[in-house]
């Protein structure tokens, strides 16, 4: 999987000082669309309160990815676990249609480039995150409003909005919007796909603010890919290199952007403006 | 001894060229607790290197770099890339030359943020930081105020704060003291000086070595016949930044 | 040729109908069906739907289920809009008596089976009889979930949310829930369904019920069925109960009655006169006004003079969202 320009480098141990146990464990992910191998043998690992960034030209199959950990779709291959009560120790991918998707419900988020894909636009805002809540199985009305009120300010929009329909709103506030609507349950796992790309430079510069506050007040993992290097050094920890399907280098944020031992990946670093 | 460094070298393979840089070679030394080791040697010669590798800013090609933490000895050249997270949030700091600062995000907010993610609680974490920040003489006005707007000079100062702000056992230090006036240089040193006491063990890089004269123990010293493979004259090329 | 002799030369030919029209196969899998929704309550049976002489949305779904179940002893009622008297219903009640000489009537307590276009008659149905409805759209997910196979999967899952969501837009943007009519329904805490488009006033007249109804729809060829002594819910909030109708201020013009659905009838002058809809239950009230009160028999009625409804408890005091 690594590139073999690795072997310039003193080979890593395991880890032993982190006392949780990996949230996630992905291993061995394949996807064909047709003849492309959107994802060719992908393995990861997001440690409990991590923020993992992916990065890779468009096509190198990092949205697959998501999508495949988002239990939207079916790998052709591969296993995968989350360490959540209930599933600890499962492949996911082996799980009911019904149990996917409470798993996907109860302990995974998504934040998509596209509001469109994220939201319901003709229904209210509140009504987005409150959609979430009633799936999970709440059937009091007061109950709803007090969630999404809690959600909509933990991602700092405007409550006095909060009625208001997507449709009607920025960028930036669709994707708070999108953001509340994911931690509305609590999940362990955030996974945002280009969560700030088409946005304006400052409001870009706020919702990444709030990303990383949230991460830090919630503990919560999340997988963030972006084409977008500034971003990923923001906010990931560790970032994995993805090109063609496959990863070709995956360390420390500052390390593989500093001193990245990939061919591609010093290609990709020194392309930045 | 806190940190032994043994065998340590770095090489770059810059894949387009097809070159490899070597940096530094066969690098040995020791540091103990509340010992202050200045890097020296000419422009170049890789002392920021060191800084990085040790910090795995950079991944070291040989050798190993033994640190005593609070979990046991680790070879930090080797230590896996979580574990160095749970160091670097817990007992070893860097200093770096410059501030990388966030837009829309005010000075103190920076200063307070590792003590956030530390899970200190906001009011405290952000008292703490008003405090060194006045500590290092930045103007109180500018406490609100975006750094990306800031002189060199103050951003530094915001930087210094926000990497010491948090008590680790093993420092590093790049370049702390560039565009600080005089000062304000004096202010770090004081600093350093009680984290010294402390038992904190430093090791830097400083372009004004006369400013921490008094507090250094040792001297690890590259010089360009460390630095193999690269010839004569020609200048390091930067792969980073 | 003339007809006489056209008449002389098919004479061997002629066959009868079949007794109430539909063959004998098409009776017996409707009456499978019939079974089988039964077995599953609110569970919606996918069904052949034969034609008829009548055009699809105009009760061929109702009218099928009836032909299976009538016999030569029924005794058969039908009304649309609770009038017995309306085009629709007369043709329909015609048409089943022609085919199967069963006898017809207007009177709710003398029926067997009352097939019906979107109401539930005011006195209360017991064991032996079975009310019919009409369904336009048997499907309750279908604003939200447009796809068939998409609907099938969330019923088969009872992942029913969404429903839930709807209720909560309406909250918020109109404080009220605002389905009139067809408003969904929780059957055996299971199946989520439409109950045709009968009143809000008639929905509580399904949940543990002494008769058997059944809900048809011959242009969506899917038939369904609540048993009787069967829970049925409409959707609510727990916190926010439904409600039905508040007609507590209406009088009916023809009999002087109050707390039974009404029509309301606008005026020339901008007022409102209002009537009772289940024309049945109203002719016998005019009857006995006339002729004293053993002119006729008139049953329990779901909802009592004062409006309360006969289960205590089901229907809770309103109370409006914060």
């Amino acid at each position: 999987m690594l590139a073999t320009s690795n072997r310039r480098v003193v080979p890593l141990d395991a880890p032993r000082l982190v006392t949780q146990r990996p949230l996630l464990v992905a291993e061995g992910l394949v996807k064909h669309y047709g003849r492309i191998r959107a994802v060719d043998g992908v393995s990861l690992s997001v440690y409990p309160g991590e923020v993992l960034g992916i990065v890779g030209e468009s096509g190198s199959g990092k949205s697959s990815v998501l999508r495949l950990l988002n239990l939207q779709e079916d790998p052709d291959a591969g296993r995968y676990t989350l360490d959540i009560p209930a599933w600890r120790g499962m492949d996911l991918f082996g799980l009911s249609r019904f149990d996917k998707r409470a798993v996907r419900t109860r302990h995974i988020g998504i934040v998509y480039q596209n509001p469109y894909l994220g939201l319901r636009m003709s229904y209210t805002s509140s009504g987005n995150i409150a959609e979430r809540v009633l799936l999970a199985g709440e059937r009091r009305f007061a109950a709803l409003r007090e969630a999404a009120q809690e959600s909509l300010s933990a991602s700092e929009f405007p409550l006095d909005r909060m009625d208001d329909v997507p449709r009607a709103l920025s960028g930036g506030m669709q994707q708070r919007v999108q953001l509340a609507k994911a931690i509305a349950l609590k999940p362990a796992l955030l996974l945002l796909d280009e969560p700030t790309t088409g946005l304006d430079v400052s409001v870009q510069a706020t919702v990444l603010d709030t990303l990383k506050r949230l991460q830090r007040e919630r503990q919560i993992s999340m997988i963030i890919v972006s084409h977008d290097l500034g971003v990923i050094r923001t906010l990931a920890d560790r970032v994995m290199v993805m090109y063609r399907g496959k990863v070709v280098e995956v360390g420390l944020v500052d390390q593989v952007f500093e001193d990245p031992q990939d061919a591609y990946t010093q290609q990709l670093v020194h392309a930045k403006l | 001894m806190l940190l032994t460094v043994q065998n340590y070298a770095k090489h770059f393979l810059i894949h387009h060229l097809g070159r490899e840089v070597a940096v530094f070679e066969g690098l040995n030394f020791t540091l103990d607790a509340g010992q202050f080791a200045l890097i020296s040697g000419p422009n170049g010669v890789g002392k920021s290197t060191l800084l990085r590798c040790l910090y795995r800013s950079y991944r070291p090609t040989h050798g190993s770099a033994v640190y005593q933490s609070a979990f046991g000895a680790v070879d930090l050249a080797r230590l896996a890339d979580v574990d160095v997270l749970v160091l670097r949030r817990t007992e070893i700091g860097f200093v770096t030359q410059f501030l990388r600062p966030r837009p829309r995000v005010t000075a103190l907010e920076l200063v307070a943020e590792p003590l956030l993610e530390a899970g200190h609680a906001p009011e405290a974490a952000r008292a703490e930081a008003e405090a060194l920040l006045a500590g290092f003489g930045l103007k109180p006005g500018l406490l609100h105020a975006y750094p990306t707007t800031f002189s060199g000079g103050e951003q530094q100062k915001v930087n210094l704060a926000r990497a010491l702000i948090r008590p680790c056992r093993l420092l590093l230090l790049d370049e702390p003291t560039a565009s600080l006036d005089a000062a304000t240089r004096a202010m770090l040193v004081e600093r350093l000086t009680t984290l010294k006491a402390a038992g904190v063990a430093m090791l830097g890089v400083f372009h004004h070595p006369e400013d921490v004269a008094a507090l250094i123990d040792l001297e690890v010293h590259l010089t360009a016949g460390a630095a193999l493979a690269a010839l004569p004259g020609e200048e390091i090329p930067h792969v980073a930044e | 040729m003339t007809t006489s002799r056209l008449k002389t030369l098919t004479a061997n030919r002629e066959q009868p109908y079949s007794y109430a029209f539909l063959d004998a196969y098409a009776k017996r899998e409707l009456r499978r069906k019939i079974l089988k929704a039964i077995a599953v309550p609110g569970y919606q049976v996918p069904y052949a739907s034969r034609e008829l002489p009548i055009a699809r949305g105009w009760g061929t779904g109702g009218l099928q289920v009836t032909l299976s179940l009538v016999g030569p002893q029924s005794v058969v009622k039908v009304i649309d809009q609770g009038a017995d008297d309306s085009v629709n219903a007369a043709n329909l009640r015609q048409f089943v008596a022609r085919m199967t000489g069963a006898a017809t009537t207007t009177d709710t307590l003398q029926a067997t089976l009352i097939q019906s276009r979107h109401r539930v008659p005011e006195e209360r149905l017991r064991e032996h009889q079975t009310l019919i409805l009409q369904v336009p759209d048997p499907e309750p997910l279908r604003r939200i979930e447009s796809n068939m196979a998409r609907a099938r999967e969330l019923h088969a899952d009872a992942e029913y949310g969404q429903m839930w969501l709807v209720l909560y837009e309406q909250l918020v943007r109109f404080r009220r829930y605002m389905a009139g009519a067809s408003y969904p329904m929780m059957v055996h805490g299971r199946f989520v369904m439409s109950p045709s488009p009968i009143p809000r006033w008639d929905n509580p007249k399904l949940h543990q019920a002494a008769h058997l109804t059944l809900l048809s729809a011959g242009r969506e060829k899917r038939l369904y069925a609540v048993p009787p002594y069967t829970d049925a819910y409409s959707l609510e909030f727990e916190d926010v109960p439904f409600e039905i109708e508040d007609q507590r201020q209406w009088v009916c013009a023809r009999t002087g009655a109050r707390n039974k659905f009404m029509n309301e009838i606008p005026l020339p002058d901008g007022g409102a006169k209002y009537e009772i809809s289940d024309t049945g239950y109203a002719d016998k009230l005019v009857e006995r006004a006339i002729d004293g009160p053993e002119a006729n028999t008139l049953g329990e009625t779901y909802y009592d003079d004062e409006g309360n409804f006969y289960h205590a408890g089901y229907l809770k005091p309103p109370r409006r969202p914060a």
